[in-house]
């Protein structure tokens, strides 16, 4: 069996992973590591590359500058892995990460995925700021390591029931979500809030993470005759959903939150993107007091920004302000100095409640308007 | 009655996908009782081959109508996914071809995953759009909405699987696969080249799931490099329902599971006032698979004998 050639192959593999690791076993104790955790592979692993990109260009930048902690220069090695947005391997990169070490934790990008890893952080007593992750659940534990830089979705959801009842008066509403924590989240948010101001649910329908058709449900929802459509999850399901909502001729208004809003969405949906609204915490990257600064050195890098790389780039620096504050890279010290956080970063000014979530947090509406994300309003939450 | 028509023709549409990407792993059970689990991704190849075909073709700006474009990337698909599904049996499983069944049941899903990433490696973890050359139209039936290229799906379905039965059941090819598939010793003795039918099978195999590929990219408009991975469940289920290694039975399995599915998810909440929703549609699609299978553990159409392919 062991011909000369599978030998060869063989010890090709097994010398690349031996060099790998040695590359990762350099042991400096002047390096402190930071962990990115998002989904590499699957259908959400351009968003999730985005964090780590995002992350990436602020660990570099804070090296190249030089970082300096109580007198000493330490270097900052940032460690991404993927979580494939799935919950139960969240868990297993956690345990991963606390293994190898990591002071720190830029992630999960889900909320799916954040939530069962928050228990594994807090337990290690390592500091995690979550760029994206919307779900009230997750700062909901009363964990003191959770936090997250973006608005959470019961300030979404709300901002974007009052926006379909009000601005666009619909009476009639009909909900899907992807059944994951951030979808089944938003959607549940949005309900509650879009009943308290009057509107009827006339179908509220599921669909996976995973999937690309929806003309069965659409098939149904059309036979209510809903004025909104609204889709709680990621761009892969909102672009073909709106597509075939039109082969379809359901004529309600397409409504999202910010797993839809990125330019892969008017992409994917082409055509049919045009006159979508969907929501994005924060404000819009154009109106971010470093939007544009960010987007060049981004774009310069990484190439397109797809959406939450901003709050990753930011979530690094707001540990690392910790860290400066409390002179070490020891998260049991600069845990404590995480509440005081009062940074002006790229996204915005960010400040934590006592559960670790953004305070005055901002929710930007936008349509698609010539095949371009552009602002309606800027919602500030209370 | 309108909601009916139009969901009858979501699950037809959806469910000749499904009998498309069915048959590949149908005929290679058939032939070599084995599960090929990278035929999923074989489909995946199949768009994302004819995708940058079409974009590279957009992109130099040649002047020609849509569905020619669309037409060249599909003629590029199909014979890229017939090397790749003869390189993948040559490669991946006649070494294993005597080894016990475990292991290329295992290699398959080795196999599956290193394409996975192959195709990321290749075109990125991108969705990549599909971009409208096809005629967008669609016209109104008993008051359901038939569009463009939901006809195409079901006439080149149709198509296909009738030119593949006319091969199975007229020509010596189909009579070399028939006999290879009752016994490959046997069809030795009588002269039949058993690998190389075995090659051919795979070939034709992941022409269709080619064209199966395209279709389905043009007909959500995106491709990516995981969407291979529910295709492939979803048609390894069809062939299950309609009795595996049997040609008619994964058409049949295919369509049917198309179609009970786009029910299920049209007419659970409303049946049961909400009580279940749309969210129990797989549920429903498998819990119809399970009783098949208890009735007819072979599936639909499928003999418990060595009567297959």
């Amino acid at each position: 069996m062991f011909t000369p050639f599978r030998i060869a192959v063989l010890t090709a593999l097994v010398s690349a992973s031996l060099l790998t690791a040695c590359g990762h076993s350099g042991t400096d104790s002047n390096v402190v590591k930071i962990g990115s955790a998002s989904p590499l592979t699957g259908p959400q692993a351009h968003v999730g590359k985005d964090n780590e990109n995002g992350a990436r260009l602020a660990v570099d930048e804070i090296n190249a500058v030089g970082l300096v902690l109580d007198g000493k220069a330490v270097k900052l090695d940032l460690i991404a892995e993927d979580d494939q947005a799935d919950p139960k391997a969240a868990t297993t990169v956690a345990q991963k990460l606390v293994d190898e070490g990591v002071v720190g934790v830029i992630g999960h990008l889900n909320s799916g995925a954040t939530i069962p890893a928050s228990k594994i952080y807090f337990d290690a007593g390592i500091p995690q700021i979550s760029p994206s992750a919307t779900a009230i659940a997750y700062t909901a534990s009363g964990f003191n390591t959770a936090y997250r830089v973006m608005t959470n979705d019961a300030q979404q959801g709300t901002a974007l029931a009052e926006y379909a009842t009000r601005q666009l008066g619909a009476k009639q509403i009909a909900i899907i979500d992807d059944r994951t924590a951030y979808g089944q989240g938003l959607a549940d948010e949005f309900e509650r809030a879009a009943k308290a101001d009057g509107a009827t649910i006339v179908a509220r329908e599921y669909t996976t993470d995973k999937s690309t058709d929806f003309m069965a449900i659409l098939t149904s929802i059309k036979s209510h005759a809903p004025q909104v459509v609204f889709f709680a999850g990621m761009d892969p399901q909102a672009a073909p959903m709106l597509k075939q909502m039109k082969q379809l001729g359901v004529n309600a208004q397409f409504l999202s939150g910010d797993g839809a809003q990125t330019p892969k969405f008017i992409e994917l949906a082409g055509v049919d993107a045009e006159g979508a609204i969907a929501s994005n915490p924060g404000l819009a990257l154009t109106k971010m007091p470093g939007g544009a600064a960010f987007k060049q050195k981004f774009n310069a890098r990484f190439g397109e920004i797809q959406n939450y790389s901003p709050y990753a780039y930011d979530a690094v620096y707001v540990m690392v302000e910790a860290m400066k504050r409390a002179k070490s890279s020891n998260p049991a010290k600069y845990l404590a100095e995480m509440p005081k956080t009062d940074y002006q970063g790229v996204t915005g000014h960010i400040r934590f409640d006592k559960k670790g979530d953004l305070t005055g947090g901002a929710v930007t509406l936008y349509q698609v308007k010539a095949g371009q994300w552009q602002p309606l309003q800027t919602i500030l939450s209370k | 009655m309108d909601i009916l028509v139009q969901q009858l023709i979501n699950g037809l549409v959806l469910g000749s996908v499904y009998a498309l990407v069915a048959l590949g792993y149908t005929m290679v059970y058939g032939i070599l009782e084995l599960i090929n689990f990278a035929h999923g991704e074989v489909t995946m190849f199949g768009a994302m081959v004819a995708l940058a075909v079409i974009s590279a073709l957009l992109g130099a700006g040649v002047d020609l109508p849509g569905v020619v474009i669309a037409l060249l990337g599909l003629l590029t698909a199909i014979p890229a996914c017939m090397l790749l599904g003869y390189g993948i049996e040559r490669l991946a499983y006649r070494p294993l071809r005597h080894a016990p069944r475990l292991a290329p049941l295992i290699t398959a899903i080795g196999v599956s995953i290193v394409l996975q990433n192959i195709a990321m490696l290749i075109w990125g973890r991108q969705y990549i759009s599909f971009p409208p050359i096809l005629p967008q139209g669609y016209h109104t039936l008993l008051g359901a909405r038939i569009t463009d290229v939901q006809i195409l799906i079901l006439v080149a379905s149709l198509v296909l699987m009738v030119a593949l039965t006319l091969l199975v059941q007229r020509t010596q090819l189909g009579r070399a696969m028939r006999a290879t598939a009752q016994s490959p010793q046997l069809a030795g003795l009588m002269g039949v080249d058993a690998n190389r039918v075995i090659s051919l099978t795979f070939i034709i195999g992941s022409g269709i799931a080619a064209v199966a590929g395209v279709l389905v990219s043009a007909y959500y408009g995106l491709a990516h490099y995981y969407m291979g991975f529910l295709l492939g469940l979803k048609a390894f289920s069809a062939a299950v329902l309609g009795g595996v290694g049997n040609l008619a039975g994964a058409m049949l399995g295919g369509l049917l599971l198309g179609v009970i599915e786009s029910l299920g998810a049209g007419y659970i909440g409303d049946i049961t006032g909400g009580f279940l929703g749309s969210n129990y549609q797989d549920v429903f699609a498998f819990f119809v698979l399970i009783i098949v299978l208890i009735v007819r553990p072979s599936g639909l159409l499928g003999k418990p004998s060595h009567d297959r392919a």
